[in-house]
């Protein structure tokens, strides 16, 4: 895929504490990497890594941190127009349709009715999800409702799409095809993506390169460059190099991922019980 | 082993064809219970005199225009009880401190027997339909404020960071985000605020003999019409049940997705 060599969003030497009861807990480490135009990167890292807090920090919303994150050379103080958020929850209006969902943007940045609909059905359309227009969400499946959020953020086409786990509360097939979509919209849109994710096979099949995160306090632990052929299909799953490329992250993976549960257990030995 | 599916218009109406039904048994068992003398027809009258006092109700008492009175005074509650009900629950929203301060207060002034404080208000607004009208919002006010704390409390969070993330602003996020979410717990506490506000309005309007329905319930009953005062009694609910329908249809119009998830059960 063509990218520009000039980053759109750089991380610089980000660190993140939290005051708790026990102390100060360092929840990100002095992070930096960066995404280009056009560009798909996945964050990966076991539970705990920090992950979500890196989302909210890239998208503005969370401050009072160390270090720097900027989009086009601008520094992010606060939510910020070029970003576009997915959450990993639920999000999606439950008293508007599909369709006023989509154009919530386009209705928030003052866009008139009809057109504002008529571009909310071209990101329907984009999402697969032609035919729902007119449903609520309590309607749909937890792949559909998680579209229909998605298309939601590409109507504010946004520079940069910032997606926290969308598909995690899904089945890992429906992940994968869904992950499949979002490849062919980030292909046709030429969409700068950052995903954060905790499944390797969806951080190989999406991504051009992958972030692998350390247990915490979260660093980055190694950048991998994903050289996998473009455009990617549903086929590339079962290929040898998707499997070489899920290998290697998963090795690097591995002894973050047991030295969370080892420290998980030890906190939960050290609480008091119960009586 | 399944029964054929039932015909559509059957399956649409069956519920309020149900509850027809069922009033109409009721009122004949009562009927037949009070023409047995196994019921006292001087403490119950039967359903038939209380049907045949109606047309009575509607040339003598002047029905119509008690009816519209109590009517005006539950309208005019209503809306102040949506004017400063919900902003107060807003309020407490807002501001944690107010709302640590005050919110138990509030709580126990929802369970307070206002309608025996009528005689303060009286002192204040006079004997008027400002004093019912009062007495009607202050017995109703508590469980909007309270609910429309609960809704807008559980808010998920995830759809406040989506209105960040699209950088709406405050008012945006009230009317956009905060309402429509908050809503169904709003509707609930309209609800109860309504049906507080009901009975003291009625109430007051019995005790202190002034009014709509209230002060003919308590005409006829010091008349002794028993068939008369059940008759009356008929219509109060008649308000009731205008007010409640009135409500159900707004929040179908703001919550048009209820009636979507009631099509679907």
């Amino acid at each position: 895929m063509a990218q520009s060599s000039e980053p759109l969003l750089v991380v610089d030497d980000l660190v993140k504490e939290f005051r708790t009861p026990e102390g100060s807990l360092t929840a990100l480490e002095r992070i930096a990497f960066s995404v280009r135009e056009g560009e798909f990167v996945s964050v990966i890292g076991p539970s705990g890594c920090g992950k979500s807090t890196l989302f909210n920090i890239i998208g503005g919303l969370i401050g009072g941190f160390h270090g720097q994150v900027t989009i086009a050379g601008a520094p992010v103080s606060g939510p910020h127009a070029a970003i576009g958020m997915v959450f990993q929850e639920e999000s999606t209006f439950p008293w508007r349709t599909v369709v006023e969902n989509v154009a919530f943007p386009l209705e928030i940045q003052g866009m008139p009715k009809a057109k504002r609909l008529a571009r909310a059905r071209h990101f329907i359309a984009l999402v697969g999800l032609e035919g729902f227009e007119q449903r609520y969400p309590f309607e749909l499946s937890g792949g559909m409702r998680q579209r229909v959020a998605i298309a939601r953020t590409l109507a504010f086409e946004p520079k940069i799409l910032l997606m926290d786990e969308p598909f995690g509360a899904l089945d890992e097939q429906t992940r994968l095809l869904l992950g499949d979509k979002v490849l062919q919209i980030q292909q046709e849109l030429k969409q700068t993506t950052l995903l954060i994710t905790h499944s390797i096979a969806e951080a190989v099949q999406l991504s051009d390169r992958v972030v692998v995160m350390t247990y915490r306090p979260g660093r980055v632990k190694r950048i991998v460059d994903v050289d996998l052929p473009r455009p990617r299909t549903l086929d590339l799953v079962g290929s040898e190099a998707f499997g070489r490329y899920t290998a290697e992250i998963w090795n690097d993976l591995r002894e973050e991922t047991s030295r969370g549960m080892r420290e998980a257990e030890a906190r939960v030995r050290g609480a008091p019980g119960p009586r | 082993m399944t029964g054929s599916p039932m015909p559509q218009p059957i399956a649409r109406f069956l519920p309020a064809l149900t509850g027809i039904f069922t009033a109409v048994a009721v009122l004949l068992v009562l009927e037949l219970l009070i023409d047995a003398d196994w019921v006292n027809a001087y403490l119950v009258p039967p359903p038939s005199a209380v049907l045949l006092s109606f047309g009575r109700m509607i040339t003598e008492e002047h029905i119509a225009e008690r009816f519209l009175l109590t009517a005006a005074a539950a309208l005019g509650t209503g809306l102040l009880l949506v004017a400063v009900g919900i902003p107060l629950g807003l309020l407490l929203h807002r501001f944690p401190l107010i709302r640590r301060a005050t919110e138990t207060w509030v709580a126990a002034y929802a369970s307070a027997p206002l309608v025996l404080a009528y005689p303060l208000f009286l002192v204040i607004f006079g004997r008027s339909a400002l004093t019912i009208v009062m007495i009607g919002f202050f017995a109703g006010l508590a469980p909007v404020i309270l609910k429309t704390l609960e809704g807008l409390t559980g808010i998920r969070p995830v759809l406040i960071d989506v209105s960040r993330s699209f950088r709406l602003s405050p008012a945006q996020h009230f009317w956009k985000v905060l309402l429509p979410a908050a809503a169904p717990t709003i509707f609930v506490g309209l609800r109860l605020g309504l049906i507080f506000a009901l009975i003291n309005i009625i109430g007051v309007e019995f005790l202190i003999n002034f009014g709509g329905l209230g002060q003919l319930i308590n005409d006829l009953a010091e008349r002794y019409d028993l068939p008369g005062t059940y008759a009356a009694i008929c219509f109060a609910v008649l308000v009731s049940v205008v007010f409640f329908a009135a409500l159900e249809r707004l929040e179908r119009w703001y919550r048009p997705a209820r009636s979507a998830a009631d099509a679907e059960v």
